[in-house]
């Protein structure tokens, strides 16, 4: 009842859609670092799945189709109510605060933050 | 008469009320029974699953259980009510917060986060009488339909088979719960992460409206799409679980405010003139070939069709109008459109952990902030949650939205309009559900799809339709396989529809109570 598949040698037939450069600048922007290993599997499973999303590619649309970002459409009598932008006091802060990996005198401590002199 | 364990919730939390049983003997009982069938806990850096036990926990929260079973107990004896789930256990999957209890998402990168606060459906299953065993196991932050992404190993095995993965991303609620370890768990479902491992364990799982139960305190995933959700031994308990987490909550603002029915109340009420459709386009399976680079289609397997054919048999015998051939063209688009939704969603809400606020930060020492954020995720997320961090960055980007991002969105459209057109009272179809398998295949092995992260998605090809849709829909248990395994259908309905489901779920188990599968155990509980 399985379905049958075969991922030995198959790769090397295919298009990438991300080079490997494009790939480096998206871990850059992701704030990961990856080794070689980790790295490959990533980018080779990236390109598979852009082959599945281009599926999409293939259905007519136009601009008169909307957009959904929810699939249950809200009306006024079902959308909650904004609350009171009020403040309340929480007894969560110290328990918050205990979770940072480091903290000084209520602080969170991170090292150095890099800058850049902007002309 | 059974163990308690094996009880149903309804059936338990009537025996306690009536005083008949105790809370603290609910409880000794379920714990008696992770002890025989559960064996290592998931943890870090843990060793394989041994192929005998479930390994459903990664916290067991015993001392603070027996406080509430104790709570629970006291108030019977001074004749008080302590709600419609009194003393019964329950599980809840490592994706919510519970204040003062480690909650990890399966992740190295809150391997050590104590949650500081409590998420709403958790607060309101302790409030109708439940008792919180524990937390369950889970792919890392619900990333995955097999449980093996999880860093905490060894990940969750199926009780029908401890060689078969649970499903995922809720596979240590449903394997918990098909093992006795708790009557009920709260799991989510964000393309089928409820309704898959339900459908691999032969337990119900539900996926309600987006909207119908709050989201505060579950750590987010596609926020477009995640729904909390009960997992089950039967539809009463489902609804009783469902009675008490929906409604609005003011600290979410995508709750919404719809009365909440009293889930249980229709339930023997039957289907009689009920319309209930099938649709060709739920009995083709997609994957994906690597050999052509190519999306391609089959049926759904024999045993899975034959299921689905033989509950519209049962439903149209118990008065339901069977309608054939409903159109739902857009199905097959339902993982492609998702692989871009969720990876943005997902891309976005992974941002927040970085080592600073809480959670792992890395070891080694740093120059700048800068390699802190990259060596704290680099080690703290395991590759599924960076795959989905590097497809949202791409899809999204200003150069790319265009021709994927916005283009899933409108695709999201397509399906949500053909459940639209399904349910309209006005329209041709008129239905009250839809009727579908639940999965494309029984439970897999253990390793044998892991790794490969297209074809893992499809697993989810038959459920993550609703998800877009927003739709409820639930899976019931339908028949075994040839293998022994379960076989789940599912029942898709417009929005806020789950007494419906409900009602069809409790009127096919009926009529099929006295088949011979109904009586079969799990192997982990027949060995035991």
């Amino acid at each position: 009842m399985q379905v049958a598949f075969d991922r030995d040698g198959i790769l090397a037939a295919m298009a990438d859609q991300i080079s490997p450069e494009l790939f480096d600048h998206l871990v850059e922007l992701a704030a990961l670092e990856l080794d070689a290993k980790e790295a490959e599997y990533l980018r080779r499973e990236l390109n598979n799945q852009l082959k599945a999303i281009d599926e999409l590619a293939a259905i007519p649309l136009d601009e008169s189709t909307p957009i959904t970002t929810h699939g249950v459409l809200y009306t006024a009598y079902t959308r909650p109510q904004l609350r009171k932008d009020d403040s309340h006091p929480s007894d969560a802060a110290a328990a918050i605060m205990n979770q940072a990996p480091e903290t000084e005198d209520g602080y969170l401590l991170v090292p150095e933050i890099p800058h850049e002199d902007l002309e | 008469m059974p163990e308690l364990c094996d009880l149903p919730a309804h059936e338990l939390a009537q025996l306690i009320r009536k005083r008949e049983v105790s809370a603290a003997e609910a409880l000794d009982s379920a714990l008696a029974r992770i002890r025989v069938v559960d064996g290592e806990p998931g943890c870090l850096d843990g060793s394989r699953a041994d192929g005998d036990n479930v390994h459903a926990f990664i916290t067991l929260t015993e001392e603070r259980a027996r406080t509430q079973a104790k709570t629970v107990d006291e108030k019977l004896a001074k004749g008080e009510i302590p709600g419609p789930l009194a003393g019964v256990p329950f599980t809840a999957k490592d994706i919510f917060t519970v204040k003062g209890v480690l909650a990890t998402a399966g992740s190295r990168i809150l391997s050590n986060f104590v949650s500081p606060y409590t998420a709403t459906s958790i607060e309101r299953l302790e409030a109708a009488g439940a008792v919180l065993l524990g937390k369950v196991n889970l792919d890392e932050f619900t990333y995955g339909s097999s449980n093996e992404s999880s860093a905490f190993q060894p990940a969750s095995r199926n009780p029908w088979d401890p060689s078969k993965v649970p499903g995922g991303s809720s596979g240590g609620s449903a394997a918990a719960v098909a093992a006795g370890e708790g009557a009920l768990s709260l799991g989510t479902d964000t393309a089928g992460s409820v309704r898959q491992p339900a459908a691999f364990c032969g337990v119900v799982g539900v996926k309600p409206t987006y909207g119908r139960v709050s989201r505060y305190g579950l750590i987010a995933f596609g926020s477009s799409l995640d729904c909390p959700g009960p997992v089950a031994r039967n539809i009463r308990d489902a609804a009783l679980m469902l009675n008490a987490i929906a409604g609005p909550d003011p600290r979410d603002s995508t709750a919404a405010v719809v009365p909440v029915p009293d889930y249980t109340a229709g339930l023997e009420d039957g289907v009689k003139g009920m319309r209930i459709g099938l649709s060709a386009d739920y009995d083709q399976i997609t994957f994906f070939n690597h050999q052509t680079g190519k999306l391609e289609s089959q049926p759904l397997p024999k045993e899975i069709a034959t299921a689905v054919t033989r509950a519209a048999d049962k439903l149209s015998n118990l008065g339901a109008q069977i309608v054939e051939k409903v159109p739902m063209p857009h199905t097959r688009y339902g993982i492609p459109a998702y692989f871009v939704i969720s990876r943005v969603e997902a891309a976005s809400n992974l941002h927040r952990y970085d080592g600073v606020k809480y959670g792992y930060r890395t070891k080694e020492k740093v120059n700048d902030l800068r390699s802190l954020y990259r060596k704290t995720r680099a080690e703290g997320f395991g590759p599924q949650p960076k795959l989905r961090i590097l497809m949202g960055m791409y899809v999204s980007a200003a150069q790319y939205s265009e021709q994927y991002y916005q283009r899933a969105l409108r695709v999201r459209s397509l399906i949500r309009g053909d459940f639209e057109r399904a349910f309209d009272p006005k329209g041709e179809h008129k239905l009250d559900a839809l009727l579908t398998a639940t999965t494309p295949t029984t439970a897999f092995p253990v390793g044998q799809i892991y790794g490969d992260s297209v074809l893992m998605q499809y697993a989810d090809q038959l459920t993550v339709p609703a998800n877009h849709a927003g739709v409820p829909a639930i899976s019931i248990p339908a028949a075994l396989s040839s293998e022994r395994l379960p076989i789940g259908v599912q029942l898709i309905g417009p929005d806020f529809s789950e007494a419906t489901l409900f009602r069809i779920g409790h009127s096919y188990k009926k009529a099929t109570k006295s088949e011979p599968w109904r009586a079969e155990k799990p192997k982990i509980l027949r060995k035991n």
